[in-house]
C-alpha cells in the first residue's frame, strides 16, 4: 500500500435520493452570509492543485424520523484541515459520522475514500482503558492489516513523535487526558489515513497537550491528509483552514476564518456599559454591540471584531430571522 | 473585604509537592481566573480554598475567617461535571440545593436584595424548564441550571470550574452575563480553567506551573511583548516539515504558520537548510502562546 498516494479510482461518491445535483465546487454554501465555503481556499493559497477533494454535500442525517443535521456542506482536500464548530448538540458528530460513512444520510452526497483509508477519533475516552499503549496500536494495526515490521516501524514513528515512547508498556487507562488523546490519534494515523476525521480531540486536555495535539494534525495535513475536526472551541477554529459552523444541525456560517469575520454584516461596537438600543453582549467586563446596519449606537464606538464576534452575530442575526418567519407564518 | 486571601500556601502529598507557596486573593466584584496545565496544582489549590484539603503550610482566608461550615454557606460552587441530578427535574434539583443550603445566609436577603438583569434572564430561562429532568437538556441550558443552583442562596463567592466548556459561543455570552451580573452584585469570582476564551473574560488571572505561581496580574499584562515568528509561504506543508524537523515548537494557523518562543534567526537557518523560502516576521505572541511558554518552563 503506497501511503498518502491518490488512489482517485476507489472514491466513494454516494448520493442519496432527493441529492441536489452533483458535487460541486461553485454551489453556495447555505450561511447565512457567503463568506466562502469551507475548502474553498484563501489568501496567501498557492495556485490550485487538481486534487480529490472529500466532503458532504447537502448532507441531510435523520435519527428515527427526526432531522439531526439538514443542508450541511463541507469539503476538505489533501493538505488541508477544516473545522467543524458549535457546541453541545449541533450536529458536529453526526455530520463526521456521515463524512466516515458509519451513518446513512436521508439525502446529500458525500465524498469520502474507502473505510481502509479514513482515520476516525470518536469522542470520548476512545482508547482501550485495559490494554498497553503498544497493545492499543497493535489493535489498531490489526484493524487495518498492518502487523510484523510495517506494523512496528509505523508505531515506533508515531510513538516518537507523540512523545509516548517512554509510556509504551502503560495502560491505557493510567494515561492522562492528554496521552490518551494522542494515543488516540496515533491509533487513527497508524495506516497514513487520506481522510482523518477527529471528533473534539482535544476536549479534556490541557493546552499544553493540545499544541502537541494540533500539531500531530497539521503534521497529517502536511504529509497528505486531508482532515476535518470537531471542535466547540473557536481559538481552534482560527487554526483550520476552513470552518463551517453549525447551530441546531444547521449551518450558520462557513469559509475561512478570515473571511467568516470579514463577512459580518454591519458593524461590531465595544462599549463600557449595555447599551440602551441594539443587540449587545458580554465581553470581560465590558459589552459588544452588533448594528446590522453599520449605524453608530450612542456611547459605543467600532472595533476589530473577531471570529467570537462574528459566530455571536452569525448565531444572533439567524435567531431573529427564526423569530421573523414565525411572526410571518402566525 | 477581601473574599478570599491564600498566603503562601504549600499542600504536599507524600514528597509530591502539589501547590507550592502560592499567594493570591479574590476582591468583592471581581472575576478571577486561575490557569494552569493538567497537574499544576489547580484542583489542589480549589480544595484548600474550598476547606476540603488543609495546606500543609500557610493560610487560606475565607471572608477573614478560616474554611468552615459557615464559610461554605456563602460559597456557590459549580464543579465540572456540574453537581445535578440528572434524573431529578430541574426543579426538584433546584428545591435539593436549596434544602442543602439552608436558610439565606444573614446580610444577604434574596427577597430584598434587587435582581439584576441577567438574574431575571437566568430565573425565566430556567422556570421555563422546571419540569423537565436534567438529564434531557441541552448542555448549556443544564450548565445554566447548575449556576441558578450555585446562585439561589446568593453567595459572595462563586468558585467555577470551566464553566461555559462545551458550549457554544452565544450560549457562553449568556453564562458569563450571570457570572458578570453576581460580580456587579458585590460577588467575586473563582474561574478555574485552560480555555483562552474563558480566561479572556476574566478581570484578573494567575497563571500556576509546576504548583506555583507562574504569572499573576491582567491578560495584557501577562502576555508583556512576548512575540511568535510568523511563516508565509505558498508551500506551507514544506515549511511545517522542516521546523519540526529542526525541533521547533510550530503551529499551523490556517495556511501560515506560527513559531512561538525562538527568534527569526533559528527559523530561517532551518529553513534556509531544507530550501524552503518564506516570508518572516515577527508578531505579537497569542495568550495560549505565552500560557503554554510559561508552562513549558516551570516544566523544564
Amino acid at each position: 500500500m503506497t501511503a498518502g498516494a491518490p488512489d482517485a479510482g476507489h472514491e466513494h461518491a454516494e448520493r442519496q435520493p432527493g441529492s441536489g445535483g452533483p458535487w460541486s465546487r461553485g454551489s453556495s454554501s447555505g450561511g447565512p452570509w457567503s463568506g466562502g465555503r469551507p475548502g474553498s481556499g484563501g489568501p496567501g493559497q498557492a495556485e490550485p492543485r487538481p486534487r480529490v477533494r472529500f466532503g458532504v454535500e447537502d448532507l441531510v442525517v435523520a435519527y428515527h424520523g427526526r432531522t439531526a443535521v439538514a443542508g450541511v456542506t463541507l469539503e476538505v482536500a489533501p493538505g488541508e484541515v477544516a473545522g467543524i464548530v458549535g457546541g453541545d448538540g449541533a450536529g458536529k458528530t453526526t455530520v463526521l459520522r456521515a463524512l466516515a460513512g458509519a451513518v446513512r444520510p436521508a439525502s446529500g452526497t458525500v465524498r469520502r475514500p474507502p473505510a481502509r483509508r479514513i482515520g476516525y477519533v470518536s469522542a470520548g475516552p476512545g482508547v482501550y482503558r485495559d490494554l498497553t499503549v503498544d497493545e492499543n496500536l497493535a489493535f489498531a494495526g490489526a484493524a487495518y492489516g498492518l502487523r510484523g515490521s510495517a506494523l512496528a516501524e509505523r508505531a515506533g514513528r508515531l510513538l516518537d513523535r507523540t512523545g509516548l515512547a517512554g509510556a509504551r508498556d502503560r495502560l491505557g487507562g493510567q494515561l492522562s487526558g492528554g496521552m490518551r488523546q494522542k494515543l488516540a490519534l496515533a491509533m487513527a494515523m497508524l495506516h497514513e489515513p487520506r481522510l482523518l476525521v477527529l471528533d473534539e480531540p482535544t476536549t479534556g486536555v490541557d493546552p499544553v497537550s493540545r499544541a502537541e495535539l494540533w500539531r500531530l494534525v497539521a503534521h497529517a495535513a502536511a504529509t497528505g491528509a486531508a482532515v476535518v475536526v470537531a471542535t466547540s472551541y473557536l481559538d481552534e477554529a482560527e487554526r483550520t483552514g476552513s470552518m463551517l459552523v453549525l447551530d441546531q444541525g444547521r449551518p450558520l456560517v462557513a469559509g475561512t476564518p478570515e473571511a467568516v469575520v470579514a463577512g459580518i454584516p454591519g458593524a461590531v461596537l465595544d462599549a463600557p456599559a449595555r447599551p440602551d438600543r441594539g443587540t449587545a453582549w458580554r465581553r470581560g467586563a465590558r459589552w459588544r454591540v452588533w448594528s446590522p446596519d453599520g449605524s453608530t449606537v450612542p456611547g459605543a464606538s467600532p472595533v476589530a471584531p473577531d471570529l467570537e464576534d462574528a459566530v455571536i452575530v452569525a448565531a444572533l442575526a439567524a435567531r431573529e430571522r427564526a423569530a421573523r418567519d414565525k411572526e410571518m407564518a402566525a | 473585604m477581601t473574599l478570599v486571601r491564600v498566603t503562601e500556601v504549600t499542600h504536599r502529598f507524600g514528597s509530591l509537592t502539589a501547590v507550592d507557596r502560592v499567594s493570591l486573593a479574590v476582591e468583592p466584584g471581581e472575576v478571577v481566573g486561575l490557569l494552569g496545565a493538567n497537574g499544576a496544582g489547580k484542583t489542589t489549590l480549589i480544595r484548600c480554598i474550598l476547606g476540603l484539603l488543609r495546606p500543609t503550610s500557610g493560610e487560606v482566608r475565607l471572608f477573614g475567617r478560616a474554611p468552615s461550615r459557615e464559610t461554605r454557606a456563602r460559597l456557590g460552587y459549580v464543579p465540572q461535571g456540574l453537581g445535578l441530578y440528572d434524573d431529578l427535574t430541574v426543579a426538584e434539583n433546584l428545591a435539593f440545593s436549596a434544602r442543602a443550603f439552608g436558610v439565606a445566609p444573614a446580610g444577604r436577603d434574596r427577597a430584598t436584595a434587587p435582581p439584576g438583569p441577567a438574574d431575571t434572564d437566568l430565573d425565566r430561562d430556567v422556570a421555563a424548564v422546571a419540569g423537565e429532568l436534567v438529564g434531557d437538556l441541552p448542555l448549556g441550558l443544564r450548565r445554566r441550571v447548575a449556576f441558578a443552583a450555585a446562585l439561589a442562596h446568593r453567595p459572595d463567592l462563586l468558585v467555577l470550574d470551566e464553566p461555559t466548556s462545551g458550549v457554544d459561543p452565544l450560549g457562553r455570552t449568556h453564562l458569563w452575563d450571570t457570572i458578570r451580573a453576581a460580580a456587579e452584585a458585590g460577588a467575586g469570582a473563582l474561574v478555574t480553567t485552560h480555555y483562552m476564551s474563558e480566561a479572556e473574560q476574566c478581570d484578573r488571572l494567575v497563571v500556576l506551573a509546576g504548583g506555583r505561581v507562574a504569572a499573576q496580574g491582567t491578560m495584557a499584562a501577562i502576555m508583556g511583548d512576548a512575540s511568535t515568528v510568523r511563516v508565509a509561504t505558498p508551500r506551507w506543508e514544506d515549511a511545517f516539515v522542516a521546523l519540526e524537523e529542526a525541533g521547533l515548537p510550530v503551529a499551523l494557523v490556517g495556511r501560515s504558520l506560527r513559531v512561538p518562543g525562538t527568534d527569526r534567526e533559528r527559523v530561517a537557518g532551518a529553513l534556509r537548510a531544507s530550501g524552503v523560502q518564506a516570508g518572516l516576521d515577527l508578531v505579537p505572541a497569542t495568550f495560549e502562546e505565552t500560557f503554554v511558554a510559561l508552562a513549558a518552563g516551570a516544566a523544564a
